[in-house]
């Protein structure tokens, strides 16, 4: 667009060029100029409102929670009383948030773990040819679009003691395996994860189906020309074909279950929360920061929070991500 | 999964058939898993609460429609109901909005600076937003916008534009050069090419965008409890919340209310399921 124009002064034959060849010389350099400057004007437009949106309510608040995390403050008036990094001591001093960080551990690996094979054969199943798959697609999907809250409101009501779950049990002569499902200290997180699995599962299903229709059919023919059973062709053209949209999903999910608060809060007892057996660092941070008032506390937990999630992205990222998103990170557009 | 090898290629000629019969038991089996505790809320919710703590896994009996009828009509669920559509419509708008101008010049234009710019706006992935919910907060305390719709509006939209940009972005660029090239002949200037030729070409991505930032809204939990103080803000989230914990006795109300709930959000994904499968599998390729 720039290098072809035929206007262009070239230094060879500038010299020999009639006089009067220099105006539109001129004045195609200034219609150059102007477009240049009209291309900034819409580049600048365009994109001005959705960056002053993402940095005011994303960056700026990011920063501030760095800020707030150095004083203790009460939130009310500006923060006075510099403290350094004594409220990070006090996080990793209290064995409350140390339980948090575990619990956080077992989610983070316990749905990589767990919700990554289900998802896998369901996706393979869901994504054969059969009368009544989408029926079958949409029943599966269900758990996944629910709101965190209904699911937990309802999940507390079916494991509530006495509820349906022990009820069931008993009735199967099962009765044996009745337990304080919500409110055992040493349960209540097992319990947490098989909520999040049943709630989560579903967006592992959707992203894998997504990915297998990408998942060239001819490759699938040649193979099964070639004299491959079904399982070999998933095993060794389908698979290896999702591993993008596996390593997306892991990676989405690990920042999910570092983050998750929703489901935890709603289903989880207060009490067993502040006992530890059940917090996450999401629900440590609202309850010490929002609901305590210990802001500057608040904000050092949301730090670490954030440290934390952001060295898993980078790791993943840097061992098991690059290849996929590199288009993403390095900004080619393809 | 072995026993299904007998079933290969041939089967692909029919795109739809039957299954085989283990097909069939498998996908009852993951339908049942999903819609059990599902149906059991939305049956539950007929009953009266004398037999659910009688029987807390029975059937109706008999069929009682007086829960349904008082969380409809003596609740807050309509104003609940409302709010939340109120919030879920105008963060899809800003973000459809916001997004597809952003991804449109990350796309189409050529200049300096755009892919620090568009690393910048994909570091939102890499980090959970919710973790900056307190400083956030604080934010819009100064701002007066706490118990405003804007108070959650403005953030969510935030949290889903570098999802947004990123599917939407590799949509845009794939569109023909050629066609930007006709438009200029004839023309068309940038802008016009967005406008005209841009937002209709790329509906299905856009709907997906929307899809998700709408249901993400939708469901929305922690904003809306942290900013929306005032109980006439509430959204439906936050009031099946304060309902299950203000009447505790009340189960088969619960059930009902969380049956009521769920209601428009299964509606809404039966009709957008094919879109958002469809519109995710360029954000997924390979």
């Amino acid at each position: 667009m720039t290098s072809t124009n035929p206007t262009t002064l070239d230094p060879a034959g500038g010299a020999s060029a009639p006089p009067a060849g220099l105006r539109p010389v001129r004045r195609a350099s200034r219609d150059r100029a102007a477009e240049t400057r009209r291309k900034w004007y819409e580049i600048i437009g365009l994109t001005t409102p959705a960056i002053v949106v993402y940095v005011t309510f994303v960056l700026v608040p990011m920063g501030f929670a760095v800020y707030y995390s150095l004083f203790r403050w009460r939130g009310v008036g500006p923060p006075t009383e510099y403290i350094g990094f004594d409220n990070y001591v006090m996080a990793f001093q209290d064995p409350i948030f140390l339980d948090a960080l575990r619990n956080n551990a077992i989610i983070v690996f316990g749905s990589l773990l767990v919700q990554g094979p289900i998802a896998l054969g369901v996706a393979l199943l869901l994504n054969r040819h059969f009368r009544g798959r989408t029926v079958f697609r949409l029943l599966a999907f269900v758990p996944y679009v629910l709101a965190e809250v209904t699911v937990g409101i309802m999940w507390k009501l079916i494991l509530t003691p006495g509820g349906s779950l022990d009820a069931l049990l008993q009735s199967i002569g099962m009765g044996g395996l009745v337990q304080a499902w919500l409110a055992d200290l040493d349960i209540v997180i097992w319990t947490l994860l098989f909520v999040l699995t049943w709630k989560y599962v579903g967006f592992a299903i959707i992203l894998l189906l997504a990915g297998l229709s990408n998942v060239p059919q001819e490759l699938n023919e040649a193979a099964a020309i070639d004299g491959a059973s079904w399982w070999q062709i998933q095993r060794h053209v389908t698979l290896p074909l999702l591993g993008p949209t596996i390593r997306i999903w892991m990676f989405l999910s690990m920042i999910g279950s570092l983050q998750v608060f929703d489901v935890i809060w709603v289903t989880s007892v207060p009490a067993v929360r502040s006992l530890g057996a059940s917090a996450t660092m999401a629900t440590y941070m609202v309850d010490n920061g929002f609901f305590a008032r210990l802001w500057g506390y608040g904000n050092a937990v949301a730090v670490i929070l954030f440290v934390i999630s952001f060295v898993a992205a980078l790791l993943f990222q840097r061992f098991l991500l690059r290849r996929d998103i590199q288009g993403a990170m390095t900004g080619r557009a393809n | 999964m072995t026993a299904n090898a007998t079933l290969s290629p041939p089967n692909r000629r029919r795109p739809v058939s039957w299954g085989n019969p283990l097909t069939y038991a498998l996908a009852l089996a993951v339908a049942a898993v999903s819609i059990v505790p599902v149906l059991y809320v939305i049956i539950g919710g007929f009953r009266a609460t004398p037999q659910i703590v009688a029987d807390p896994a029975g059937l109706p009996d008999p069929w009682v429609f007086d829960n349904y009828a008082r969380v409809l009509t003596q609740s807050d669920f309509w104003a609940q109901a409302f709010n939340s559509a109120v919030i879920a419509l105008g963060t899809t708008l800003g973000v459809v909005l916001l997004g597809v101008c952003a991804a449109f010049v990350l796309a189409r234009y050529t200049f300096r600076g755009r892919e620090v710019l568009y690393t910048f706006f994909t570091l939102g992935l890499l980090f959970p937003a919710g973790a900056a919910i307190l400083p956030l907060y604080l934010m819009l305390r100064d701002l007066n916008l706490i118990n405003s719709y804007y108070a959650v509006i403005l953030p969510q939209i935030a949290f889903s534009l570098p999802l947004t940009i990123v599917i939407l972005r590799p949509f845009l660029s794939a569109i023909p050069r050629e066609l930007e090239d006709a438009a200029a002949i004839d023309g068309t200037g940038r802008l016009g090419f967005l406008w005209r030729i841009m937002l209709p070409l790329s509906r299905p991505a856009l709907v997906t965008v929307g899809i998700l930032a709408f249901v993400a809204s939708w469901n929305a939990f922690l904003l809306p409890l942290l900013v929306l103080g005032d109980a006439s803000l509430h959204t439906l989230p936050l009031g099946v919340q304060n309902f299950s914990s203000q009447y505790t006795s009340d189960t088969a109300g619960i059930l009902a209310f969380t049956s009521l709930a769920m209601l428009p959000a299964l509606l809404f994904f039966t009709f957008a399921e094919k879109q958002i499968v469809g519109g995710l599998q360029g954000a997924v390729k390979g």
